[in-house]
């Protein structure tokens, strides 16, 4: 055995250290790779409508978040085609760091989602496959959901298509309406009255709150807030998602009517620490009033739960929701274009967004089918699919790392808003248009 | 029949060699070339999603030391290896001479204190986010069904909260570990020693000052190490209880190396931060082994 004493014993151990703490530093290198990422396996630029059904087994992926929504339809498909998709469920806030690995290393799947709002980033460096006249060929093609196809189209070239649609919407509980001598039919139309039927509900006690909200998810905020901004005809951002307006008169109007509701414990308790995880969780329970929640949601809320539907209103009135939920394309190094277009092409067709989709009460991807045979059976549905046409779907390549980071620039100004310090909502403005511009 | 070794096998070098080398080879494939890799990473610009585009050097060291979050995530880190370390090893020790002789129980609790420690961090992370959650978690119910508390309690609120919500869920899971190797180490203490100090008058109090803990120090040095240099690399249980929060008053310098390369997407930086970590480390590491070194030749 060695001895470790002297210069070479300590040079040994140095690098013996040296060593040790490499599994750490490594950590980031498994995601690189010296390719510019592009490709061209996707795009063969043949205009085939339907695609090609030849047996071939296709991968997929999406992120947890909009799983039962990706099962239906790739469950549909499978039963129907030859070809078989295999479909992979990633944990959401794990979603962008399995992607960016998987493009270092060319290993995405032939078919990947992705949340909307950080489709730009994926198709400015080159992940997706240009589908512009398999796209355009569609009968269909100008009812899909524009918001959708604008975030997946860079440079004049169109990269995506809506897979499921999640708009931002305000749940509230009749029942709990009723005991407040609030009309049950009668939901807020404009933020003010928002305020005064959460502190009405709240006023009942016993464990009952007005509202609810993530306090600490900066994604639930730009879910849930922004659409009052957008009521009241603002933008949030500019058109190049390089600048934000998120410190206007009305952002602060919006701002201040959430701070009275904690200041004023109209919240139910958890608001303040709520990271998104358990959001959506409060409403079922039956104690909360009225709060935005995803309309995803909707299909999976208790069935005694007596709930009305409404569109997030602006501080004075108009209504908004944020086009949400994922858009999904075919990767620039699939080996199997056609067969996936083959999926992209039914997965928007009548027969999957009225009897997979409309029947699981989401929101279908075109707007020609808003009102379709089950729509018609419940009207929240189409108060749902009607908003499609009303929201937006914000624009950034520097989505992920201003909005939805936990420690970005825009969770500072949400929680400075509401819980802090009002009078650095400039300076928090200015941080989030020097990280969206970086 | 024997099968006789050719004559360069019998030199004790080419021997030597031989035996090392499938341990070279991995080293090599598996920490030494993603260290160049990493090395070079942090001088390049390389964005995660679009590849090496060339060097950049010294622009990611710059940018990552003038980022806002860089000296608060050093400070936080530091405070939180100090804090740590002193709990953790305090009550490792304490527990370890608890348990020590073989008395009826002794292996009892010796299984209890361990236990945490054969749970994963992150699953040990996601079962205490889950106990203190004020939504759905028992602990805050609990306490004000007792009558302690009269609001539900906001165990990651607020920044000092969290820190020590944290650190209980640390000493928790680590305490048996660290405990462990201590009681390793106070058995190998001879008991003749103990004999001696009592025959020689030795009050309790100074046969562990001038007994037990320098005898003990090879495996206080190892468990100062591990805790010091595991406290530093501290992630997981942020990520999962904190995000960072609140008020990125949580962020470690391991949050901000995954931040930049899937929050960021840029492993440029990560790969810049990376090197400053490791560096540190080993100087921190070298640091510690030269004093214990020093405390045992004198």
């Amino acid at each position: 055995m060695g001895s470790t004493a002297g210069p070479l014993g300590r040079l040994r151990r140095l690098v013996t250290a040296a060593i040790a703490l490499l599994a750490a530093a490594s950590l980031v290198t498994a995601c690189g790779s010296g390719e510019d990422g592009s490709g061209g396996g996707g795009g063969s630029g043949a205009a085939n409508a339907k695609g090609v059904d030849d047996g071939t087994k296709l991968t997929m992926w999406t992120r947890a978040a909009t799983r039962p929504q990706s099962e239906a339809l790739v469950k549909a498909y499978n039963a129907s085609h030859q070809n078989k998709i295999e479909l992979t469920v990633i944990p959401t806030d794990d979603y962008q760091a399995k992607v960016g690995a998987a493009a270092g290393s060319r290993d995405l799947p032939d078919l990947f989602a992705s949340d909307v709002v950080f489709v730009p980033n994926y198709t400015s460096s080159a992940l997706f496959a240009d589908i512009t006249e398999r796209l355009d060929a569609l009968p269909f093609a100008k009812h899909l959901a524009q918001s959708h196809i604008k975030a997946g189209t860079y440079e004049g070239r169109k990269y995506v298509v809506p897979h499921t649609l999640d708009l931002s919407v305000l749940f509230y509980n009749k029942e709990l309406y009723r005991r407040a001598q609030l009309d049950p039919e009668k939901p807020p139309t404009t933020l003010r009255e928002w305020d005064r039927q959460a502190r009405a509900v709240d006023a009942l006690g016993s464990g009952v709150n007005g509202t609810f909200f993530g306090g600490n998810c900066g994604g639930c905020g730009v879910f849930t807030w922004w659409p009052s901004i957008w009521a009241a005809g603002e933008d949030v951002l500019n058109k190049d998602g390089t600048e934000a307006r998120l410190s206007s008169d009305t952002a602060k109007k919006v701002y201040e009517t959430y701070r009275g509701w904690v200041r004023d414990d109209i919240v139910a308790p958890g608001a303040r620490d709520e990271t998104g995880t358990t959001w959506t969780g409060v409403f079922p329970k039956g104690k909360v009033g009225v709060m935005p929640m995803p309309s995803t949601t909707l299909g999976l809320m208790p069935k005694d739960l007596d709930l009305g539907v409404a569109p997030i209103p602006g501080p004075d009135g108009g209504r908004s929701t944020f086009v949400g939920g994922d858009a999904i394309g075919i990767s620039a190094t699939s080996k199997s274009a056609d067969q996936a277009w083959n999926f992209l092409a039914w997965s928007l067709g009548d027969t999957a967004q009225v009897d997979v989709v409309a029947a699981n009460k989401d929101v279908v991807a075109r707007t020609d089918l808003a009102s379709n045979k089950h729509s018609k059976a419940d009207p929240r549905l189409v108060t749902i699919n009607q908003l499609v046409a009303h929201g937006r779907t914000p624009y950034a390549l520097k989505f992920g790392q201003t909005f939805n980071d936990p420690n970005g620039p825009w969770l500072t100004l949400m929680r400075d808003a509401v819980f802090g310090d009002e009078g650095a909502l400039d300076k928090d403005n200015a941080a989030v248009s020097a990280s969206l511009a970086d | 029949m024997q099968v006789k070794a050719p004559p360069w096998w019998r030199s004790r070098t080419v021997k030597g060699m031989g035996y090392a080398a499938p341990t070279a080879v991995f080293v090599a494939v598996f920490f030494v070339l993603p260290l160049l890799l990493v090395g070079q990473m942090s001088l390049s610009d390389w964005p995660l999603l679009a590849g090496d585009r060339g060097v950049n050097a010294p622009e990611n060291y710059t940018d990552v030391t003038h980022s806002a979050l860089f000296w608060p995530a050093v400070r936080f880190t530091l405070l939180y290896t100090v804090i740590v370390t002193v709990v953790l090893l305090g009550l490792a020790l304490l527990l370890a001479l608890l348990v020590q002789e073989s008395r009826p129980g002794a292996g009892f609790f010796r299984t209890v204190y361990f236990l945490p420690s054969a749970l994963g961090l992150a699953s040990a992370s996601l079962l205490f986010w889950g106990l203190y959650s004020p939504t759905t978690g028992p602990l805050s119910r609990v306490l004000d069904t007792l009558g302690l508390v009269d609001d539900p309690v906001s165990f990651l609120g607020s920044p000092t909260s969290a820190l020590l919500s944290t650190v209980f869920l640390i000493v928790w899971k680590f305490a048996g570990f660290y405990m462990l190797i201590l009681l390793v180490g106070l058995q190998r203490i001879p008991h003749e020693v103990y004999e001696a100090a009592r025959m020689d008058g030795a009050s309790r109090g100074q046969i562990f000052r001038s007994v037990t803990l320098p005898l003990l120090r090879p495996s206080l040095a190892l468990t100062l190490l591990l805790c010091v240099t595991g406290s530093l690399l501290a992630f997981d249980q942020f990520f999962i209880l904190t995000k960072g929060g609140p008020d990125n008053s949580t962020v470690t310098v391991v949050q901000l190396i995954y931040r930049e390369a899937f929050q960021r997407l840029n492993l440029g930086t990560a790969a810049a931060l990376s090197i400053i970590v490791l560096g540190v480390l080993l100087l921190l590491n070298a640091l510690q082994f030269r004093g214990l070194r020093r405390a045992d030749e004198s």
